[in-house]
């Protein structure tokens, strides 16, 4: 991020006056793109992606906005500060594309994602899989006598956290949103 | 006050009220409805091609040769898919295209049914935007919306997919004036802060240069004036790209010639030496830079584009502009006019001797002597023939397209159709009849090889029931020369399927058609065959029986920076390094 410099007095919204250096560090990046709900939107950004090799890293899209029928698409994705600056101005060239927002350079966003995580297991682990996510936070969602499905709300890191000690009590499946993200503040 | 019709009758409404004189379109199941209403009409002109990757070619050089959209009319399935190429090529050269293509009735679709394909996926990347229009009551709105697209900032190649039903269906028509095109709306004009740092940097550069490109040709005549003035009155050397020959003219004073692979040695030297690189509307394409890191490594770099995902794509830019060339250009010439007009005098003088130095190098002279016509006196022929004419130029992909880019002169915008980004054998002969069909009473040439030529051969027919006399001037080496190029380059002289067998007589060819065919095998009847053609009333097809092992010189191999040229046979032993054997 601090390889991005932003040039004095041009608007935080603007990408045209971004002077990217061309390091070759990757960063990671989460993008709230405002489209048009219209057919094909969501192959145009994935073909976006795919057809100049960038990556994805996950990807959430739903409409937002049912009278105006605008859908708000959060990509998170890595690349060099060069490749991130040419991933929204490619993402801003799609004609059905509003608005291209960078929330990682536009200040400190609030990042969630949601996952279920089936976990199996009887005796001492079922106790400790249970205390566990008690700590997480973690919801228990279904329940049979040898299964939990917990549901947790958090950070990609929160998660990967939980599903890792999950894994040794019996982790069966695990299901995951990608991460919504807005701008923190005004 | 609105008016109910058909959505057949709509399109060839929306085209009308769009200022649509001419379409290029090949007619099938799926595109009978406006098909019946073409006939039913006198204001819309329409081609018949003999293929759809011509129609859309055609579509190309018509917008290519008069600035306005380009249209093509399409059917469902194979017609739709035979239009891919096209659409391609007008994406990567930025050329404002519509093509409207039938599809199956709404309730068919995804059924596999006859002659179904998924258009809008399959035109999706090749494509600035494309629709499927599945009400008829959006139908006008979206045409219009499509034109809207096409011509707006970067200009771009869309298609509308119109499946049947939506043709027979009834619904209001919308004008272009009520139609929704608010949202996308480019910035056109530059920022003022970069602009004057650009002026700045023009004030006090020692070695600087204008690096130019189809962006000047698409902003409009406008943009070609306010570039010769600027030009002009700063006394700054200019060079182009292929895309950009004409916006400043070849016969200017300080006209340096095209630049890149195949750019002249004083072009490319002039880049590798600056310390003010000044581009305008082009997109430091991989033609023109060579190696990377090694790409004019000294100097400041301004970039002008309408496209923000230009800017920094390849090339670190310093001073980054985004609007219109001739928005930009307005602004730069008149903050650099207030501010007194200065230019570095004394250091452009010596900027200039360097350049003379360069230019003694005579990259392009060539010996031509006996019998065998050299593709390059071909051309320095045909130019002088021709050069006083209202003329055209359109070529194919290859040798033949470098060597008229090096040796005809273009002094006027929109006189040059090539196609550069996609590199698209068989462009050119398509290309020529929408040019022609644009410019009724002017000279249209296609330059091309024989092997491109043949790609899209069929349209002879077109040519010849529309009475369009375009000249297709062959440099015929029976050879794919610029793969024949490469091999010897490359592959150790093994020229693997580099050559043209089984050619056909392309006089016989001509006359099967029922046009003229000329052929020229010594350069001493090289100007009287010429001037055969130039005189025929008609559509000609003049094989030039040219030496068959030239090579296109100067070349900067793949690999090379700029100032590693080869200027001829003797330079290109070893010339390219393994690494640079991987690049195209």
């Amino acid at each position: 991020m601090s390889a991005l410099q932003i040039k004095k007095g041009s608007s935080k919204h603007s990408a045209y006056n971004l002077r990217p250096n061309f390091s070759d560090v990757t960063e990671t990046h989460t993008l709230a793109v405002m489209v048009d709900n219209e057919p094909g939107v969501l192959a145009r950004v994935i073909g976006l992606f795919s057809g100049r090799g960038y990556n994805i890293d996950s990807l959430t899209v739903a409409e937002v906005d049912h009278t105006g029928h605008t859908s708000r698409i959060t990509i998170v994705t890595t690349g060099t500060p060069q490749v991130i600056e040419q991933i929204k101005a490619q993402l801003g060239r799609i004609v059905p594309v509003h608005e291209v927002h960078d929330l990682t350079v536009e200040g400190r966003a609030v990042e969630r994602e949601l996952a279920l995580i089936k976990v199996e297991g009887e005796g001492e682990k079922r106790v400790e899989a249970l205390r566990l996510a008690d700590i997480f936070r973690a919801n228990v969602v279904d329940s049979t006598l040898g299964s939990f499905v917990f549901e947790i709300t958090g950070t990609p890191d929160k998660i990967e956290a939980f599903a890792e000690l999950m894994r040794p009590l019996g982790l069966l499946e695990i299901a995951r949103t990608g991460v919504a993200a807005l701008s923190r503040g005004t | 006050m609105t008016r109910q019709m058909t959505g057949a009758k709509m399109v060839v409404q929306a085209l009308k009220d769009q200022g649509v004189d001419v379409v290029f379109g090949y007619p099938g199941g799926a595109v009978l409805p406006i098909y019946d209403e073409v006939f039913q009409q006198n204001d819309i002109r329409h081609v018949l091609v003999r293929h759809e990757q011509g129609a859309v070619h055609a579509a190309e050089g018509y917008a290519r040769s008069t600035g306005k959209p380009g249209v093509a009319l399409v059917t469902s399935g194979p017609g739709a898919t035979n239009a891919v190429t096209g659409l391609t090529d007008a994406l990567m050269d930025s050329i404002p295209i519509i093509v409207l293509s039938g599809q199956v009735p709404t309730f068919m679709i995804g059924n596999d049914a006859f002659q179904e394909a998924d258009t809008v996926g399959i035109t999706r990347p090749c494509t600035k935007h494309n629709w499927l229009v599945s009400d008829t009551k959006n139908l006008s709105d979206t045409i219009h919306q499509a034109f809207h697209v096409a011509t707006s900032g970067r200009p771009g190649p869309v298609l509308v997919d119109l499946p049947k039903d939506v043709q027979f269906a009834s619904a209001d028509y919308v004008p272009p004036q009520k139609a929704k095109t608010d949202h996308y709306q480019p910035q056109v004009k530059g920022d003022m802060d970069e602009i004057v740092e650009l002026v700045e940097a023009l004030e006090v550069a020692e070695r600087p240069i204008f690096y130019t490109g189809g962006g000047v040709i698409n902003s409009g005549p406008a943009a070609s004036q306010l570039l010769r003035e600027l030009v002009e009155a700063s006394g700054v050397p200019i060079t182009s790209t292929l895309m950009g020959l004409g916006a400043y003219p070849a016969n200017g004073k300080h006209w340096l010639g095209m630049l890149g692979m195949h750019g002249l040695y004083e072009a490319n030297m002039a880049m590798h030496g600056c310390d003010l690189m000044i581009n305008i509307g082009a997109r430091f394409d991989d033609r023109i830079t060579g190696r990377l890191d090694a790409f004019s490594p000294n100097s400041k770099k301004a970039h002008i584009d309408i496209d923000p995902s230009s800017i920094n794509k390849v090339i670190k830019t310093d001073i980054p502009i985004i609007g219109d060339i001739g928005h930009v250009l307005e602004d730069v010439l008149k903050v650099w006019k207030s501010r007194g007009r200065k230019v570095n005098r004394e250091a452009l003088q010596k900027w200039w001797a360097q350049i003379e130095e360069w230019r003694k190098v005579d990259c392009l002279s060539f010996k031509q002597s006996g019998k065998t016509i050299k593709p390059q006196h071909a051309l320095q022929r045909l130019e002088e023939l021709t050069k006083n004419h209202d003329r055209y130029i359109c070529t194919e992909v290859g040798q033949h397209q470098m060597w008229a880019a090096q040796y005809l002169g273009f002094n006027d915008p929109n006189r040059w159709m090539t196609s550069g980004g996609l590199g698209t054998m068989g462009y050119g002969f398509p290309a020529s009849i929408g040019v022609q069909m644009a410019h009724p009473d002017s000279l249209v040439i296609n330059v091309a090889g024989e092997a491109s030529w043949l790609m899209n051969m069929q349209e002879m027919g077109t040519a010849v029931q529309y009475r369009l006399p375009v000249k297709q001037f062959i440099l015929n080496n029976e050879r794919l020369g610029m793969v024949r190029q490469w091999q010897e380059l490359l592959h150790g002289e093994r020229y693997s399927s580099s050559w043209s067998e089984a050619l056909p007589d392309f006089v016989k060819l001509a006359e099967a058609f029922g046009a003229k065919g000329i052929l020229c095998d010594d350069a001493a009847n090289l100007d009287d065959a010429i001037m055969e053609m130039l005189d025929y009333d008609g559509p000609v097809i003049f094989d030039c029986l040219v030496e068959k092992h030239e090579n296109c010189f100067p070349m900067i191999p793949s690999g090379e920076p700029h100032n590693k040229m080869l200027l001829g046979e003797a330079s290109t032993k070893d010339a390219i390094k393994e690494g640079g054997a991987v690049l195209v």
